[in-house]
Parts: C-alpha cells; structure tokens; sequence
C-alpha cells in the first residue's frame, strides 16, 4: 500500500516557540491594519463590510435590451463598484435590483447621506453606460437613444441587525461553551482549554487576514466563520483521542513525549483529510465566482490555520496547563499522603516531566 | 461471520436508501407515471428542495409604517381621556377633540369657565404624558400639540418597533432567513423586506401588516339578566347616543358567535349581517397587557378554532378589578375594531380569556401570532412589490456548483487510488451520506441557504475524515503485524471512539446555535446536525457492514486492500 508518514519523528511541541511566534504575528498585523484603519484621516473601516452589515444605497436599472448578470457584474467590477448585489427582476425582466454598500463610514440609522448615495450612483451609472447612453426622458421608452434608465434610487439599512450581529457572537461563545464542557467532560479541563484557544486563534487570525486584505464581510462570511469552529475543534479532537489512548497505553512517558508521538502517529490522517479539504476549498477559491469569494477564502484559511493551531496551539497549551496541574497535584499529594499511593499516570509525568 | 446479522444490515441500508432516494425525487403527492421520467424527476427534485433569497430569490416589498394615522389615534385618545377626567373630577370641559390636519397632530380642549383652565390643566398633566406636548392658550380653549420634532423622534421609534414586530412575525412563521431593511431617505418610514419564495406571499402580506388591537371593553348595555343592548344599523346606536357618537364612545359592529369568521374574504355569502352595539372609551384592558395568545380548538375540528389568551400582572389586576365591581354587566372582546364577543360577568375574571369566533385553523394561529409578537404601533402599507433573482446571482451559483462538483470528483479520485478498492466503501458512504442529508432536509421542510451549504461542506469534511480514520487506522494495525480480521475490526472500534466524540462535540455546539440563534446561524445549525447525524450512521455502519461483505467473501484473510 502506498503511504505516507510511517515513520515520522518529529518534535513538533519543541518547535512551539516559532509557530506562537507566527500566530501572534498574524494577529498582531491583523490588530495593527484594524486600528490604523480606523484611525486614519477619512476613516476607512478596519473590515470592508458588506451591504448586510453596512447599509447603502438600492438602484433600479431599466434596459431596453437587459444583460446578464455576469456582464453587469463585470461592468460594474470595471467601475470599481465590488461588492454589489445583482438582482434581476423576475416579474419584470428588463429592470435589475443593484445593492451596493457605502462607500466611507457607516450610514446613521435614518438612512445614508445623500452625497454617499449620489457617489454610489455616479460610479454604477459610469459602469451602465458601457451599454450604452441612459436616457434623459421621463422614460426609458421615449429617449430612442438610450439603453437604459435608472428609475430607482434609494438608500437601505444594514440588515436589521446590529441585532444580528451582537448575537451572532453570542450564540458562538455559548456553543464554544458547550464545545468546552463536552471535552471536558470526555478528556480533562486543560484539553477542553487548549481546543477552545486554538479555536479562537483560528477566528482571530482570520478575521486579522480579512482586515488586512479587505476582503468583504458579509454574512455568509460568519457562516463560513462557524465552519471554522467546526473545524478546528475536530482535527483538536482527534489529536487528544490519540494522546488520550497512548497514555493508557504507554504509562512510562512523558505527556510530552506521548503529545509529539500522537500527533506523528496521526499525520498521514491529518495530512490527508486537510489535504482533500484544502484542494476543494481551493477549487471553490478559484472557480467559485467573484460573489462567493469571500466564503471560500475565509473556509481556506480556516482550513489551513484548523489543522496548524491543533499541533500549534491547542497541544502546547494542553501540555503546559496539564503538567501544571499535575505538579500542583503532586505537591499536594506529598503533603497530604505518606503511604504509598497507587501510582497514577499523573505522578510518574511530573516527576520526569520534560517542563514545557 | 453472522449472517443473519449481516442479512438485516442489509436490508436496513437498502431501505433507508431507497427511502433516501424517493424523498428526493419522488413527489410529495401520490406518484403518477409522469414522475418516473427524467423530467417528471428533475421537476419534483426542484420542487421538493426549498431554496432560499440567496440560492433562487424571492419577493421584494417595500412597506411604509404609517405613522400618521397613529398619531391621529393618539390624539383621539387624548380627548376621550379628557373628558372621562373631566367627568371624574367634576371638571367643566364642555368639548375634547382630536385635530389632525397637514402633518399637524393636535387635541383641543374647551372650557366654559375661565377660572377653571388651571384646574383643568393641572387634571389633565396628572393623567396624561405630556411631555413631548405644546400647550397653548387662546380663551377658552386650551391646545395641546405634538410638535414636528416630537412627530420625527416618534417616527423613528415607530419604524425601529414595527422592524423588530415584523422580524419576529417573520420567525414565527418559519420564513427562512428573510432580509429585513430600512429603505429610502430619512422620514420616507420606508422598509425593505425580500422573503425567498414562497407558495403563499399573500398569506404572509396579510399576517405581517395584520392589526392585531385586541381591547376587553364594557359594552353599554342594561345589565344581565336584560339580553345586550344591540341596534340593527349603525344610524340606530348613534341615535341612541344623541345623534353624534362622544369622545368616551364608540359604535362598533358586533357579528354573533354563529358565523365563521374567517376574516378572509374566501366565504362572503356565509356572513350575517352584523348589529352595532356601544361600548365605552377608553377600553378596560387593551393589547399591550397580553401575555399569551393561542389557537385552541374546543371540538377539534378544522373550522372551529377559538384564541385563547392571558393578560400579565397588571393587566389582569386592572380586569380583575373592574370586572369584580361590574358583576352581570355587560362585557365585549374588541378584536380590531370589531366586536367578536360579548359576555356578561358572572363573578370576578383575572387573567385570562377567548374570543371565539369559529376561526379556521390556519386564520386562528396568523391572528394568535400577530397578538404575541405585539401590536404595530401604526397600521402598514405596501408600496412596491416584484420578484427578484437570487441575490447571490445565478452566475456564481452555477460557478459554485461547478466548482463544489470537481472538488468533489476529486476527493472521490483520490479516495480511490489511495485507499483502492477499500476507497470504495468510502465513495459509497459519502454518496448515501449526502442523498440521505438532501432527503432529510426536505423532510423537515428546510429551506437551503448559503450558511446552510457551509453545513454540509463541513459535514462532508467530517465524513471524508470519519473514513480516513477508520482506513488509517486499519492500515496502522496492518503495518504492527496483526492479520486482516483483527486489524479490520480493531480499527474500527478505536477510529469509532474519536469519530463519536467529534461528531458529539460539533452536534452539541450546533444545537445551541441553532435553539439560540437566527437567521444564517440557524441554517448552518441544520444542516450540519442533519448531516452528522447522518454521518454517524454511513461512516460506521454502512461502512462497517460493506467491511462484513468484503471480509467474508475472503477464503484466506491474507491481504486487504486497502
């Protein structure tokens, strides 16, 4: 059969230093482009947020001869207008819905400011006329030179929710909770700690790449956001099942040792399932379409980043917590005890502990 | 190995399978020879899969909050409060009026002594908010107006109040994941509402703009054992009343228990013509003190629903009270200006109520749900309506699709080479593994979305990855030597522990996305726990049973491949 990684050795909670080194980079960066933004003259957000989130403007286009939403989408993209949201009209087929978002700050709750809506509408009309003249008439119909007619303009609320958005952070904390008890109650405390930090890294430094490139946030970027979560807290999981079944088996070493020895012994699964995972992912990067390009970064990152903070974060912080408790525990079984105890795994890994 | 057990696994797969495969394209009716085509097929997959805004469109409405006409029944309120003060204290005030015109929202009151304006402005600050109010004085005539920058501040609390009544009328009807937005420039009181499409928008026009002002009101009326006062016309209670109806009165028709009410114009020539009754202004408890509203139904049958409702603490204090000093007075159910019952009290009634009406099931859970989520502050209107494409565009679904489908391809081309003809197990799993997901999803009537594909991409990284533990595995205990059996079952029953933790982990924390969450949050939760679920059912017992099979048509169990 052909494999991969039979007889890997590597130390992997050796390296911990360099791969926290780069996770706080990344985060760091990520925290920098956000305040900078923000603080900047003309203030641009620290994320490039979407229509959903942000609020902006509704225009309504009449063609005499409609495109298809792919040459509006790639008119309007020519223009410099990204992000907007293309609806054809299904009951009256020659008008399009276009949604764009704000451009600068945010739009207060009444609605946006009239200059940010005209700017909006400038740029969208600078993209129509590449097919063609828009009409000066009361209608489209009356102008025999005009291709279309913007016969709609309004401004629109963020999706309403700010709501939303509030609770979309907290319905996550408390399934990171829930995520939490349940490794605790299936390994320990300082496992559940550890898959529940890298899976706050794993977000963090998403959300740090997001702002820095200023791919848009939308809110089917949260949906892959929750991917991510899914995600990571899987490949942390099955880690731990292999350390958890080499301490049994292995009373000698050191949870070290064993921590290394699992994540060698389940490479070629890692390598594997994140490699089919990355390589579609990858595929939906690049052939998914401009609209949906923002879910595929944020699930490729997620990807990439799921399975590094397993053996980056959530190993080394489960190691170090746990022999902590255990030192701690050991002290006081001294203390507390003079008759022999039943040797328990955790006395024998303090006493040869590799500290980490 | 045992056949028998080997016999039932079978048949169970297959069944379910099968089961799978006709949830996704067999009709939801009864099958005719149509549906065994390739088109009859194609047409009830689409039919049978709900997809939401993102994935095929839907409606566009644009609403106004009509803020004026609530304005105007502040006012009116305003006076008939008036006057029943003036009563009560004694209080000279010969006229309270509401005067609305022009964007002018005011209520005068007039006095025919002097010396009692003070009294009279003092009584009237005692009982009524007037804080945002104007107060002018010209005579003998006192008026109160609400100023433009009280009416704007009023507005915008109007619109955000009717959002969130909207937003949760929308939930309750399981419209999945609508957009709800403000729309227009400031003061228009503009929302923009997109719902993916529905079988029944108008149901839902109707339910979302729906009134929903229910009052408990003591009808004029010779107290019980005298029958309630009724009039034929409406001509004849006003004459009753002088001529012109007071501000502490209101005519309002009255249509008896008998007839069903269905509200919806589906049965005009059943409704009998309604008599008018008096009732008393202001009501004794109105909407605000509800607690709890449902659609019961006493006899069980389809056309014969009553909504039963409870007041809160407040609100059942207050009826408690009147209805205990009104004992065999006449009491009446105001169900939007309209009467739907009247009862007399027969001893003290707290805190809750029905108002029967022969309502149809459907019209009788829309009317209980429109009076939990609360009345709208103003009455709606619809302005613009059309259908629009999915917001996603039909370009990058398709670029989606195709993309999502070579991904795929690839993963099962992989599978193949790498874990041979072991591979296949895999490739089967994963297929039923998504039919059974799909047929589920319909099942349950849930609508797919962006966020909800987000599930199952990550259901299909799961199941992918249940496999590949269960195949490496097998491979790690093939490499320290042990023979094909031992190796088979053994990695099975190690990758089974890690395969249930994960799936459990991600099942729990999905279900606290989905109790607690909305919108896109929630689709993701579906689909994910449908798909894992699932999951656990192809990964280890298909996957297992497929084992059985190959293991046993081995005479030496030498060699796997795998």
């Amino acid at each position: 059969m052909f494999q991969l990684f039979t007889k890997l050795d590597f130390d992997w909670l050796g390296n911990r230093k360099y791969f926290i080194m780069v996770s706080a980079a990344l985060m760091l960066a990520g925290l920098a482009s956000a305040i900078i933004r923000q603080a900047a003259p003309g203030g641009t957000e620290p994320f490039n947020l979407g229509v959903d989130f942000k609020g902006g403007t509704v225009l309504i286009a009449k063609f005499k001869t409609p495109p298809t939403a792919q040459d509006l989408r790639t008119a309007l993209s020519n223009a410099g207008v990204r992000d907007a949201t293309i609806q054809p009209s299904t009951s009256k087929p020659d008008e399009f819905l276009i949604k764009l978002p704000l451009e600068g700050p945010s739009a207060k709750v009444e609605g946006a400011d009239k200059a940010q809506v005209d700017a909006g509408r400038t740029r969208v009309i600078k993209a129509l006329n590449t097919f063609g003249k828009e009409a000066t008439t009361n209608t489209l119909a009356e102008d025999p030179n005009a291709a279309y007619k913007i016969i709609g303009t309004e401004a629109v609320g963020p999706i309403a929710g700010s709501e939303l958005r509030k609770q979309a952070v907290a319905v996550t904390l408390l399934a990171l909770v829930g995520i939490l008890l349940y490794i605790a109650f299936r390994f320990q405390w300082t496992y559940g700690a550890g898959a529940v930090i890298a899976v706050f890294h794993d977000v963090l430094v998403t959300l740090a790449l997001f702002s820095i490139f200023q791919w848009e946030v939308n809110l089917t970027v949260v949906a892959a956001l929750l991917t991510i979560v899914g995600f990571s807290v899987n490949d942390s999981i099955v880690i731990f099942d292999r350390i958890r079944e080499n301490l049994k088996l292995r009373r000698h070493e050191t949870l070290y040792d064993i921590t290394n020895e699992s994540v060698n012994q389940t490479m070629s699964r890692t390598v594997i399932t994140g490699g089919l995972v990355f390589l579609s992912t990858l595929a939906l990067v690049l052939f998914g379409g401009e609209v949906l390009r923002s879910f595929s970064i944020a699930l490729l990152i997620g990807v990439v980043f799921g399975t590094y903070s397993t053996i980056a974060i959530a190993s080394p912080i489960m190691v170090w917590w746990q022999q902590k408790v255990d030192a701690a525990s050991a002290k006081a079984k001294v203390v507390t005890q003079n008759r022999p105890s039943t040797a328990r795994k955790t006395d024998r890994r303090t006493r040869t502990a590799k500290q980490v | 190995m045992n056949t028998k057990n080997f016999k039932w696994r079978v048949i169970i797969i297959a069944a379910v399978t099968l089961l799978g495969i006709y949830g996704v394209v067999g009709p939801r009716r009864m099958p005719t020879k149509q549906d065994f085509t390739w088109t009859g097929i194609k047409a009830n997959v689409k039919n049978n899969i709900k997809l939401g805004l993102d994935l095929k469109g839907g409606t566009h409405l644009v609403m106004r909050v009509k803020v004026e006409d609530a304005l105007k029944t502040l006012c009116e309120n305003n006076a008939a409060e008036v006057l029943r003060i003036g009563k009560e204290k004694g209080l000279p005030i010969t006229n309270a009026v509401a005067e609305v015109s022009g964007g002018n929202f005011a209520f005068k009151v007039e006095t025919n002594d002097a010396s009692k304006i003070q009294a009279i402005q003092d009584a009237v600050k005692e009982k009524i908010d007037l804080n945002d109010w104007t107060i002018s004085l010209s005579g003998n005539t006192i008026t109160y107006t609400y100023p433009t920058s009280a009416v704007k501040t009023f507005s915008e609390k109007a619109v955000e109040h009717s959002l969130k009544i909207i937003d949760s009328r929308l939930n309750a009807t399981g419209v999945i994941e609508p957009t709800l937005q403000r729309h227009g420039a400031a003061g228009s009181n503009q929302i923009l509402l997109q719902m993916p499409g529905l079988q029944d928008p108008e149901r839902i026009k109707k339910m979302l703009a729906g009134e929903s002002k229910l009052e408990l009101v003591h009808v004029i009326s010779p107290p019980s054992p005298s029958p309630v006062q009724k009039y034929t016309t409406k001509e004849e209670a006003i004459a009753s009343l002088g001529g012109t109806v007071p501000p502490n009165r209101r005519v309002l028709p009255y249509v008896e228990r008998e007839d069903p009410t269905t509200g919806e114009s589906t049965d005009p020539n059943v409704k009998k013509e309604p008599s008018w009754v008096v009732i008393e202004m202001p009501a004794e408890v109105d909407g605000n003190e509800l607690r709890d509203a449902q659609a019961v139904s006493r006899s069980g049958q389809d056309n014969d629903y009553q909504i039963s409702f409870s007041l809160k603490k407040a609100g059942a204090d207050k009826f408690g009270t009147w209805t205990g000093a009104n004992i065999n007075q006449y009491m009446g159910v105001v169900l939007n200006e309209e009467v739907k019952s009247i009862a007399y009290i027969k001893s003290q009634i707290t805190d809750s109520g029905e108002i029967s009406g022969k309502f149809t099931k459907q019209s009788a859970e829309d009317l209980a749900l429109t009076l939990r989520s609360g009345a709208l502050p103003a009455p709606i209107e619809y302005q613009e309506e059309r259908t629009v494409g999915p917001s996603l565009g039909e370009d990058s679904i398709r670029a989606g699709l195709q993309a999502s489908l070579a991904g795929l391809i690839f993963v099962i081309i992989f599978v193949g080479i790498y874990y041979r003809l072991s591979g296949i197990n895999a490739i089967l799993a994963l297929i039923i593994n998504m039919l059974l997901t799909i047929a589920g999803l319909i099942a349950l009537g849930a609508t797919l979305t962006l966020p909800g594909i987000a599930g199952i991409i990550l259901t299909i990284g799961m199941a992918v990855d249940s496999n590949v533990l269960v195949f490496e595995r097998i491979r790690e205990e093939l490499r320290e030597g042990k023979n094909v059996i031992s190796s088979v079952w053994g990695g099975f029953d190690h990758a089974f522990i890690t395969i249930i933790d994960t799936h459990i982990t991600t099942i729990i924390s999905s279900l606290f996305l989905f109790v607690f969450g909305t919108g896109p949050i929630r689709g993701f939760a579906v689909t994910l726990i449908l798909g894992l679920v699932i999951n656990l059912f192809t990964a280890i017992y298909v996957s297992r049973t497929i084992f059985m099979w190959v293991l046993s048509r081995k005479q030496k169990a030498e060699s796997l491949s795998i």
